[in-house]
């Protein structure tokens, strides 16, 4: 145990983590710089397109040191506040964190948040500035930064490039020096933590843990706390490149578990495992269980696909724990799922993968996060979809959830992203410059309007330069409405939204106004109506069709034009009719970004 | 029947509005026509022997062949396919190119029909469109052309053009129904990517017609040209009783025909295949025997669509009990369940003949898109 170092990377998206982590894998030779492909540790498609690390994973390394054999664990980390369960369990799972900052940008505030995390389980912290070999890199203001941030010794601070290698063999000492070996009983009950689980279509689910206390062994009978599940182990072993099963894994190390699992519900992330033949008291502290924070609806495009979709999501949800649905109707969009997301990157994921991993084309309604409403009678009832709030005479009082959320910006962005905040209701608590030239600013604000295009526009008003974080602190009343959106009268309950009643008026125009541009015209005029209640509080009318005209069809090239009109074709299936109104798939989303 | 196109890839000098293949640099004139004997040879077994019906010397210019040039082709197309002896051959001309002398060269040439690129009576137009030649070489190139004794001839004009008012438009059309040719044709302007034009418009330098403009002025075209005894046999195409083109007929009436040159196409019934639309490529593959060419095999779907696409674009339309014999019966009760969310005044349904009414005509495009059949369709 006392050759045994388990830490992760904290690091903002596009800092480096990956390359970093290349380097570690090659120099201590867990990976042929052959099979490096850029990136090992991120292996889902969409992760490496969006440059995001989604799922943690975990790897084992060895490594010699002054004569003596070590093993590294590096247990990835996301790098999405969608995912900060997820984070936290990993964090906890590690004695130390490597906290890289890329010395051409500075520290941003997920690298803060995810901090103040590893702080809270006394992780011990060491900074490597990044990306020395950067011509733009400015070491001695960033070095400032974390010498303040985390009242460390400048000379505490590696520097590396994981681009060139620079750095990494200090680095790797460093790990073994600092980062203090795991304490535990290896004579105590077993006590294993599940950081994460993936889906093996063959295997089923593998779960990572690390063993806080006790050893666990391979065929014996295990118990998970907190579903009180039992299960063999059929296989265990550490994760190298490849899993490699082993007979046992000791106090203090990391490794996986195979139990013919088949449904990512049962393995919670935080559970802790434990052995039936001495079971322990108690479960390791800290666990929770995620409650999605965003809700949508998930319609087919084409209604007879339904029983497919449902399929399509069950199937998702085996590696997926954190998505959660359930079947909803819509008048106008027919069958579908209300279904509960982390966030809105999670939202993008899950739409994603139906489409390319199960070919579904879907349409996703105007999200929105779960509120409370209590009647009159006083009775309180959850509300996670606009359609489903009652009449509003019968209602008392709404509340909706609040966050408190940093961003880090440089001071010339100030002004604007004060300015985006108020308007998405916030309000500011604290402004702290953290370098002469880098601002925190702590607001709280209701969750709902992170859902209303906040990203976007926080990185258009910001040139990208800031960044973003958030937690969740309880529920506020609030005056809010329900705004239906109808077409030619038809309201269209895929569209209505819960809004505060200040902010109805401007909405209602705004998203009439996306409407005309984002619905084709047709062969007769749409009228676009906003309401609430029975009141239209806004109206935009689309002229019928006039510009469907007859083009030339000149010599032999007769594939040209099949395959433009094919293309018309293929645009209006994914159209979804309302009334006597065809919807693009687009449109309920887009219809958020009202700017 | 067969139609055979050859592909004259030079221009003197690029119109604005063109998305064609051709190249101003003349160059390389020799080493493509060269290029283009070769071709012939290599493909020769394409049409499996079918005799010619119709040829057709397409561009870019191919009035800018000489007499010399133009006999190497037709050497090279005799000693390679059978000609019907009554065969349409056309070549499609410039007005700057086409002087007493070349007509004469032209004439006496196996070349029986002209089709002469004159867009616009309009000085103002041709300079818009930055074509090469001027209105009075328009005018007397038609008057010449007929003077030395071309019976088959076709003009070419564009409307919709920016600044085009209606009334400019039927001066136009008015000035070209006095030549009283025995066939024209008539193109709504595209503004096509990739060309000067589409840049103007994108600057805002050019304010394109509207839709509505187009509609109205190709209901004129529809109407003045029916009255003066022309059928309005496809969309942009105009005929006087048995003077219809062999040659582009054979497009929109799924014929084979065999496209030599640059970026010509070639279709054989369940295949379509294109040369590359580039002159040294093309010229370097032929050099090593090897034709430049993608070949697309086409699916039922595709077949079927591309039937509805340019046959409804012509005045038989299309005859839904012949689809059903070519493609079975369940794709064409698709069609005819699709045929039920078009508005009716759109279509004719007679005897099984569909035929696009003069509303529908406006929307060709829009109804064979809606009436397409895609793969995956089916469930
Ligand atoms: N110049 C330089 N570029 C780096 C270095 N490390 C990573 N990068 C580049 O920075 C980008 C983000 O790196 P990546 O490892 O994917 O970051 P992650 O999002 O934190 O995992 C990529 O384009 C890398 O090639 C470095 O040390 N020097
Ligand atoms: C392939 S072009 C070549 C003909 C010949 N080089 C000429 O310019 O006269 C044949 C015809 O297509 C038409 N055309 C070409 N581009 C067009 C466009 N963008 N919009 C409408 N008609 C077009 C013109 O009427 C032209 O005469
Ligand atoms: S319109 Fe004719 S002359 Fe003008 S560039 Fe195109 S092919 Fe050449």
């Amino acid at each position: 145990m006392k050759n045994i170092r388990n830490f992760c990377i904290i690091a903002h998206i596009d800092h480096g983590k990956s390359t970093l982590a290349d380097r570690l894998l090659q120099v201590t030779n867990t990976v042929d710089v052959r099979d490096l492909q850029a990136q090992t540790l991120d292996d889902m498609d969409l992760e490496r397109e969006r440059g995001i690390t989604i799922k943690s994973h975990a790897i084992q390394m060895d490594y010699t040191y002054k004569g003596e054999k070590y093993t590294l664990n590096l247990i990835d980390t996301p790098g999405h506040v969608d995912f900060s369960y997820e984070v936290s369990r990993a964090i906890a799972s590690c004695e130390g964190a490597l906290l890289v900052v890329d010395a051409s940008q500075g520290i941003e505030a997920q690298t803060i948040s995810n901090l103040y995390l590893a702080l809270e389980h006394d992780l011990h912290i060491i900074p490597v500035l990044n990306k020395m070999d950067l011509p733009g890199a400015n070491p001695e203001e960033v070095k400032d930064q974390i010498v303040e941030l985390l009242g460390c010794d400048i000379a505490d601070i590696l520097p590396a490039s994981g681009k060139t290698g620079f750095g990494v063999d200090v680095l790797l000492e460093q790990i073994v020096e600092r980062i203090p070996a795991p304490k535990g009983d290896p004579d105590a009950p077993l006590q294993a933590l599940i950081f994460d689980s993936v889906y093996n279509n063959y295997r089923g689910i593998v779960a990572y843990f690390r063993v806080f206390n006790g050893s666990i062994k391979s065929g014996e009978k295990v118990k998970f706390f907190n579903t009180g599940k039992e299960y063999y182990a059929e296989e265990i072993g550490i994760l190298k490149m490849k899993q490699q099963p082993r007979k046992r894994v000791e106090t203090g190390d990391v490794g996986y578990i195979i139990s013919g699992i088949k449904t990512a519900k049962e393995v919670q992330v935080g559970d802790t495992i434990t052995s039936m033949e001495r079971p322990a008291t108690e479960g390791i502290q800290g666990f929770e269980l995620v409650k999605p924070m965003v809700f949508a609806g998930i319609y087919p495009v084409d209604t007879e696909d339904y029983e497919e979709l449902r399929d399509s999501m069950d199937k998702l949800q085996l590696n997926d724990a954190s998505l959660v649905f359930e079947p909803e109707s819509s008048a106008a969009l027919g069958f579908g799922f209300r279904c509960g997301f982390l966030g809105m990157l999670h939202m993008e994921i899950i739409q994603e993968r139906l489409e390319r991993e199960f070919n579904m084309t879907v349409i996703t309604t105007v999200p929105n996060v779960s509120y409370y409403c209590t009647t009159t009678k006083g009775i309180k009832m959850t509300v996670n979809n606009p359609s489903d709030l009652p009449d509003p005479s019968t209602i008392d009082f709404i509340e909706e959830p609040y966050i408190n959320a940093q961003v880090i910006t440089k001071a010339d962005y100030i002004g604007a992203v004060i300015e985006l905040c108020m308007s998405k209701r916030g309000i500011i608590k604290n402004q702290v410059y953290l370098t002469s030239n880098r601002v925190e600013i702590t607001f709280e604000m209701p969750l709902g309007e992170i859902v209303f295009d906040f990203y976007d526009r926080l990185k258009t008003i910001s040139r990208g330069y800031a960044s973003f974080d958030y937690h969740q602190i309880g529920y506020r009343e609030s005056r809010l409405v329900r705004m239906d959106i109808r077409l030619n009268s038809e309201p269209v309950d895929a569209l209505s939204s819960l809004i505060h009643t200040d902010k109805a008026y401007e909405l209602g125009k705004k998203m009439c106004e996306k409407l005309r541009e984002l619905l084709p015209r047709q062969q007769f005029d749409i009228a676009i109506q906003a309401s609430i209640g029975a009141k239209i509080i806004a109206r935009e009318t689309i002229k019928a069709l006039r510009k469907d005209v007859t083009a030339k069809c000149y010599g032999g090239d007769i594939s040209r034009k099949r395959k433009l009109l094919e293309k018309q074709k293929k645009g209006k299936k994914r159209m979804r009719q309302v009334g006597n109104v065809e919807i693009p798939q687009n449109a309920f989303l887009a219809v958020l970004k009202l700017d | 029947m067969a139609g055979l196109y050859l592909h004259i890839p030079f221009c003197k000098q690029a119109c604005h509005y063109c998305d064609f293949h051709f190249s101003t640099l003349l160059q390389q004139r020799e080493a493509v026509l060269a290029a283009l004997v070769q071709e012939l040879e290599l493909q020769q077994g394409y049409l499996a022997g079918e005799q010619l019906s119709s040829v057709y010397f397409g561009g870019g210019t191919p009035s800018l062949l000489t007499e010399k040039e133009l006999d190497a082709l037709f050497t090279a197309i005799h000693k390679n396919f059978s000609v019907h002896p009554q065969a349409e051959i056309t070549l499609e001309a410039n007005p700057d190119d086409l002087d007493l002398y070349t007509l004469n060269v032209l004439h006496e040439s196996p070349v029986n029909r002209l089709s002469i690129g004159i867009q616009s009576f309009r000085e103002e137009d041709l300079k818009l469109m930055n074509r090469a030649h001027a209105v009075e070489q328009a005018r007397d190139c038609l008057r010449l052309a007929k003077e030395v004794g071309f019976e088959k001839l076709t003009a070419d004009l564009i409307y919709a053009m920016p600044n085009m008012s209606d009334a400019d438009w039927v001066q136009n059309l008015d000035a070209l129904l006095q030549y009283d040719l025995p066939h024209f044709s008539a193109y709504a302007l595209t503004v096509e990517a990739k060309t000067a034009l589409h840049k103007f418009v994108k600057d805002g330098k050019v304010q394109p017609a509207s839709d509505a403009d187009q509609k109205r002025q190709f209901d004129l075209l529809i109407d003045m040209a029916v009255s003066r005894g022309y059928e309005h046999y496809e969309i942009s195409n105009f005929a006087k009783p048995g003077q219809r083109a062999v040659h582009n007929s054979s497009y929109w009436k799924s014929e084979p025909y065999l496209g030599i040159g640059p970026s010509a196409h070639s279709f054989n019934g369940h295949s379509r295949q294109w040369n590359v639309s580039n002159n040294t490529k093309y010229v370097q593959a032929l050099s090593r025997g090897e034709l430049p060419a993608t070949v697309e095999q086409l699916s039922i779907f595709d077949q079927l669509n591309e039937q509805l696409l340019t046959g409804l674009r012509t005045s038989e339309g299309v005859n839904l009990a012949r689809l059903e014999q070519r493609f079975g019966p369940e794709l064409v009760a698709q069609l005819r369940a699709g045929l039920l969310d078009l508005k009716d005044d759109w279509y004719q349904l007679r005897h099984d003949q569909l035929v696009l009414t003069r509303s529908g005509k406006h929307f060709a495009d829009l109804i064979a898109s809606d009436l397409f059949i895609l793969a995956d369709d089916e469930h």
